[in-house]
């Protein structure tokens, strides 16, 4: 990185894992976790990780945002260590759960990060409602959490995560609790506010539609020991429409992701 | 809200004071029947009776009542600061908590009485250390037990946001941890609240200073004034009381304050 010039800083990766490798427990009991990771996310790029439980998409996550440090391999975000990235509020970051806390109002729990790094008062809360208005909670911002359906509480975790205007979103199965209306919903609105952010997103799910519908680019893992096995692209452009669930190529990118998912031709998923 | 709704509502409500006063009543009629039809007041006083000494020696019972309420007091303040401090520690540090869990144990299960004779001797006959220790052991346990407890009750997703915040310790200490365990410290401060007025009266039994709610029931009970001896069991109920009310005033002051 050290000797890079200015045009090649400006086109430094949001995400770049080069032979990542993570195990947990001891040498005889070793489990391998992830195995031989090579991935590059461009900035600004929305790439989801999808795969069968245990794949270690997850774990793959926590070492982006350093909660837990590769047995092997590199890790950067932006040019940075996860570590550095840490500090420096590189990401903004959300989980399956939605991690409210319960005796914070909706303002209060988005204005956290903002507050764990010192922004004066009147600013933070200027913009905690700005955010509480973008993901549609403008009538709830003085509700405590558990006042909340779920659909509601994962938002409030959405918008903390997009509280400091991460250049890098990170989320393991938001949605992952969420009936399938809801979250087809907020699968569009995440797909909004994500245009206008701008920001480069790493998104955990294991629904192949809510990743294709989201995402540029697919990256299809499979377990024991867990590992990258196909990368899909899926170019539907900036803009999605709901409407784009309805249209063949979307069925013919579902269909590629299954097909890549189980490493089978189509017929089995006919079949069905 | 429907009208039926409303109507059901302030039922309740007035039900919800009017049920405690319905027993109350009760009691007392139940007690005052008893004491009439036994003839022996000597053993079970008639409740006009218990009233005059109340009001007539107020000034003993009083003294009394301000003796054993001050060693609770001091006994709950000894309990809780060490309950806290201690389970603070126990919470940082894993080792701490296995060698304290051991004589936490013993200490939970210790019976006042055996104790009591031990420190009345240590301290001397006069001295009211012995009792307030006996109250601060009592108060102890469950304050400890409880903010262990709550100091561990943060979620693995809160404790994972915050690392991803890059929270500091004192940061995630007072933004997580220590919101999460309050509701514990207060259910163990409720606890040992009455805890403490038990054992700091009880304590009166086995000697020490010949004063204190404690030391005059068994006094008067035994030399047949069982009328007073009464008064100073309801002055004893009503120190309960006030430090399970107090206790309970300030956990609705704090929780409310909360979102600091």
């Amino acid at each position: 990185m050290r000797f890079e010039t200015k045009e090649a800083l400006a086109a430094v990766p949001a995400v770049r894992a080069v032979g990542v490798e993570k195990t947990f427990g001891k040498r005889a009991k070793a489990v391998g976790a992830l195995s031989g990771i090579d991935l590059e996310i461009a900035a600004g790029e929305f790439v989801s990780l999808i795969g069968p439980s245990g794949c270690g998409k997850s774990t793959l996550m926590r070492l982006l945002a350093d909660l837990d440090q590769p047995t092997a391999g590199t890790v950067e975000i932006y040019g940075r260590t996860p570590r550095q990235a840490r500090l420096g509020q590189e990401y903004g970051i959300a989980f399956q759960q939605a991690g409210l806390l319960p005796w914070r109002t909706v303002v209060q729990n988005i204005a956290l990060p903002l507050e764990l790094h010192g922004v004066s008062y009147a600013e933070r809360a200027e913009r905690a409602q700005r955010l509480a208005e973008m993901v549609g909670l403008a009538d709830f911002m003085d509700r405590p959490p558990d006042q909340l359906s779920g659909g509601m509480q994962q938002r409030v975790a959405i918008a903390r995560a997009l509280a400091e205007q991460p250049r890098l979103l990170l989320m393991d199965e938001p949605f992952g609790a969420l009936d399938e209306m809801t979250r087809e919903r907020m699968q569009g609105e995440l797909a909004r506010i994500v245009g206008q952010s701008g920001a480069a997103v790493v998104f955990v799910t294991h629904s192949i539609p809510e990743a294709v519908f989201l995402s540029d680019r697919v990256v299809v893992m499979s377990p024991r020991p867990g590992r990258i096995t196909a990368v899909v692209d899926t170019p539907f452009g900036r803009d999605r429409p709901e409407t784009l669930r309805e249209e063949p190529a979307f069925f013919a990118k579902v269909t590629e992701v299954r097909e890549a998912l189980h490493g089978v031709p189509v017929e089995r998923a006919n079949e069905r | 809200m429907t009208l039926q709704q409303a109507e059901r509502g302030t039922g309740t409500a007035a039900l919800r004071i009017v049920a405690p006063v319905v027993v109350g009543v009760l009691l007392v009629a139940l007690w005052w029947l008893l004491s009439a039809n036994q003839g022996r007041t000597a053993l079970i006083p008639t409740p006009p009776m218990v009233w005059t000494e109340l009001v007539e020696r107020g000034d003993v019972v009083l003294k009394a009542t301000w003796i054993t309420a001050f060693n609770a007091l001091v006994g709950l303040g000894i309990g809780t600061v060490l309950g806290i401090a201690l389970a603070g520690l126990a919470a940082w540090l894993r080792v701490l908590d296995w060698m304290a869990a051991p004589v936490v144990a013993a200490i939970a299960v210790v019976p006042i009485v055996a104790l009591t004779p031990i420190f009345n001797t240590m301290f001397g006959a006069s001295s009211q250390y012995g009792r307030q220790l006996i109250a601060g052991i009592a108060a102890f346990v469950p304050v400890f037990i409880n903010v262990l407890r709550g100091l561990r009750q943060a979620r693995p997703v809160q404790r994972d946001l915050f690392a991803a915040l890059a929270a500091s310790g004192g940061q995630t200490f007072r933004r997580l941890t220590l919101p999460t365990a309050l509701p514990y410290l207060f259910t163990g401060l409720t606890m040992a609240s009455s805890l403490a007025v038990i054992s700091a009266l009880v304590a009166e039994y086995f000697g020490g200073p010949s004063n204190g709610l404690g030391t005059a029931i068994a006094t008067y009970a035994k030399s047949g004034k069982t009328a007073l001896a009464w008064a100073h069991v309801a002055a004893a109920i009503a120190v309960g009381l006030v430090f399970f009310l107090v206790t309970a005033l300030i956990e609705r002051i704090v929780t409310r304050r909360i979102p600091i």
